[in-house]
């Protein structure tokens, strides 16, 4: 079974939601992200995305824009990548997905791509400019090899679309929260309402939201809408507001605690 | 497969928010380009506004000098804003004013397209925002005031290389925040579909009227049709018409900077590898991780990474031929064609007139043949950065 469904099972179960923490593999070394996972699933992440780091993340805002450049100045490749998941999976079993741009999975081949993923652990691969109608070109690897393709839904798609989407996704959804990239927002001015209306028609797998949430009060204003939360660039922040390794790992730590009271 | 295929190139590759917007433009394009009304005023505009159609020039000194094939000029750089863009840009705002967006943006390198887009913008009464790189807004300052003399808002972009693929980069996500009153007027035959498909059929006029004036003046089709790609949209504008006539040679002309076999060029299509960026599955200039290599021309319009989609495919499919002129070759061709003919081209068309020197000098024509070169733009926006890369000093001011 995989991770990432068996762990919103065990959820349901409990009657929690699921906190999805990201950050991006390298920023600011593979050693930091590494104690950066242990310490996050300590303080109450139920899932982590670790971006892999493009020099075109189109998708992205100037957060995850600086920490992609901090990574990929370090050296840091698929390759690299893989080796912190094998070690990684020594210590833990989190699920854990990849966020990253289709070129690098092109570059480094689909069929060897899932391949590796299914080999060292990684559970699911969240893509964001592979969209619906563009994946059957990863399906047969991501069937053969059992690592999800999480599919996005916006507060643009229509009714038509989420209806397809909710068809073939896999793991769970990620519904966008808002328009633009990625990055904090002080408010959110998506009609959720509506949008879920639309999403728990056809939804059969669990619904995350992610996109702009940075706060504990942000948490409980979008719970009831969803299955889980996703918090990227307000944890990118926590890694910048220490100097060091050790205040970095426990800011990143209190913070993902903070976030975890409210699920 | 996805749709907007040419070959296995093309797609869309854009995040979710876009799709619909993209679903839209494409349904929007589909009844415009079957409206009469919708093609009689932008015929009006490229008649009345743009100075089209543009001139098919006899260049009778080259030809001498050359002692080869008969050279005709196709001249673009006598349009309104002195490029091909122009054609492209009035496209797409009509398009714009048809589905209603009161705002426009653009992604701009030296700034051609920018003018462009906010040419159009305040001739239609509509808001302009130019994305362009922060090295590039320094680069060309002259393109940035007129610009913002034309009302346009111009962001320089600091995000990568601070150059036109992170313009672009900036543009598409500027577009996924305000797609509801917004349209991209995108620059070049890339991203995802519809826009290769639709800047290649704004374009296309440049080919038609290839055709026209060729079969008047000498009744026959050109041997050969040379044209300069960074995009490719100049160079898909003159390919598209004469694709269907196998006799036509389709001959592109890459940025090769330092040359092919340093790393400072931008030869995509001699160089480059399968990838997906800015929307598009084309060839890009890419490193072993997939990462995009920083690339580098003395022609700021055709300092880009990647190639329209179709360009890929004429390529692969052997319909069209594309080959690397360096920096110097390019900067020979702009002085030879100013004291031949007269003519100033713009550095990036530099690289085509490069390019049909070399291939006359080669003996790849007949005497009788006829080869057009597609002037893209004119070259009054290089004189400097031709005087610096000759040694020769100029003050800006009088």
């Amino acid at each position: 079974m995989n991770r990432v469904d068996k762990k919103f099972a065990e959820l349901k179960s409990a009657g929690k939601k699921a906190l999805i923490t990201f950050v991006t593999a390298g920023d600011p070394s593979l050693d930091v992200t590494e104690r950066l996972v242990l310490e996050m699933e300590k303080n109450g992440a139920d899932i982590v995305e670790l971006g892999v780091p493009f020099s075109d993340p189109i998708a992205e805002g100037p957060v995850i824009q600086r920490a992609n450049i901090r990574a990929l100045t370090g050296g840091v490749n698929l390759e690299k990548i893989f080796g912190l998941v094998e070690k990684l999976r020594l210590e833990t079993q989190i699920p854990l997905v990849l966020l990253m741009y289709f070129n690098s999975i092109l570059s480094y081949g689909a069929d060897a791509f899932f391949a590796k993923c299914a080999e060292v652990g990684i559970d699911g691969v969240i893509i964001p400019d592979l969209p619906f109608e563009e994946s059957g070109e990863i399906a047969e690897y991501t069937e053969k090899y059992g690592v999800y393709q999480i599919s996005m839904i916006a507060p643009t798609s229509t009714e038509e679309r989420i209806s397809k989407i909710c068809e073939s996704a896999r793991g769970f959804l990620y519904c966008v929260s808002s328009l633009g990239v990625t990055g904090t927002r002080q408010e959110f001015k998506t009609d959720f309402g509506s949008l879920f209306g639309s999403i728990n028609k056809y939804a059969k797998i669990p619904r995350c939201i992610g996109f702009g949430i940075s706060s504990p009060e942000q948490v409980r204003e979008l719970r009831g809408y969803c299955d889980g939360l996703i918090v990227g660039s307000a944890v990118i922040k926590q890694i910048g507001s220490a100097p060091d390794d050790d205040g970095k790992v426990a800011a990143v730590g209190r913070f993902t605690k903070s976030l975890a009271a409210e699920l | 497969m996805s749709k907007g295929r040419f070959g296995e190139y093309g797609g869309q590759y854009a995040p979710e928010t876009l799709m619909n917007a993209l679903d839209e433009l494409e349904k929007a394009y589909n009844e415009a380009k079957n409206d009469p009304e919708f093609l009689k005023e932008l015929d009006f505009y490229y008649k009345e506004y743009a100075n089209r159609p543009s001139l098919l020039y006899f260049a009778e000194k080259m030809t001498a000098d050359l002692g080869g094939p008969k050279i005709y000029l196709k001249r673009e750089d006598l349009n309104h804003t002195g490029a091909h863009k122009i054609n492209n840009v009035l496209g797409q705002t009509l398009l714009a004013k048809r589905m209603g967006k009161t705002k426009v943006i653009a992604e701009t390198g030296a700034g051609q397209h920018g003018v462009a887009a906010a040419t159009a913008a305040a001739l239609f009464g509509m808001e302009c925002e130019v994305f362009m790189g922060e090295e590039d807004t320094r680069r060309q300052e002259l393109n940035v005031f007129r610009m913002n003399l034309l009302g346009a808002k111009v962001t320089a972009v600091s995000s990568g290389t601070g150059t036109l693929k992170d313009a672009c980069n900036e543009a598409m996500r500027a577009w996924t925040a305000r797609a509801d009153d917004t349209f991209y007027v995108l620059g070049s035959t890339m991203g995802p579909h519809p826009y290769p498909t639709i800047v290649r059929d704004f374009q296309s006029v440049i080919g038609r009227e290839i055709k026209e004036q060729c079969m008047a003046k000498e009744g026959r089709l050109p041997s050969c049709v040379i044209a300069c790609v960074g995009g490719g949209s100049n160079a898909m504008g003159a390919f598209y018409e004469f694709i269907p006539d196998k006799s036509v040679r389709l001959v592109g002309a890459e940025a090769a900077g330092d040359g092919v076999d340093t790393d400072r060029h931008a030869a995509t299509l001699t160089c480059g590898t399968v990838g997906v960026l800015h929307g598009m599955k084309s060839i890009f200039l890419q490193d072993k991780d997939g990462g995009i290599m920083p690339v580098y021309s003395i022609s700021a319009g055709l300092d880009y990474p990647g190639v329209g989609p179709e360009h890929a495919n004429l390529k692969a499919t052997g319909r069209g031929e594309y080959y690397p002129i360096t920096d110097a070759e390019a900067v020979d061709a702009f002085r030879y064609l100013t004291r031949v003919e007269g003519i100033i081209p713009a550095i990036e068309s530099s690289h085509a007139v490069a390019q049909a020197v070399k291939m006359v000098r080669a003996g790849e024509f007949k005497k009788d043949d006829i080869v057009v070169i597609n002037i893209s733009g004119r070259g009054d926006k290089d004189v400097y950065s031709v005087a610096k890369y000759m040694g020769v000093e100029i003050r800006e001011q009088g």
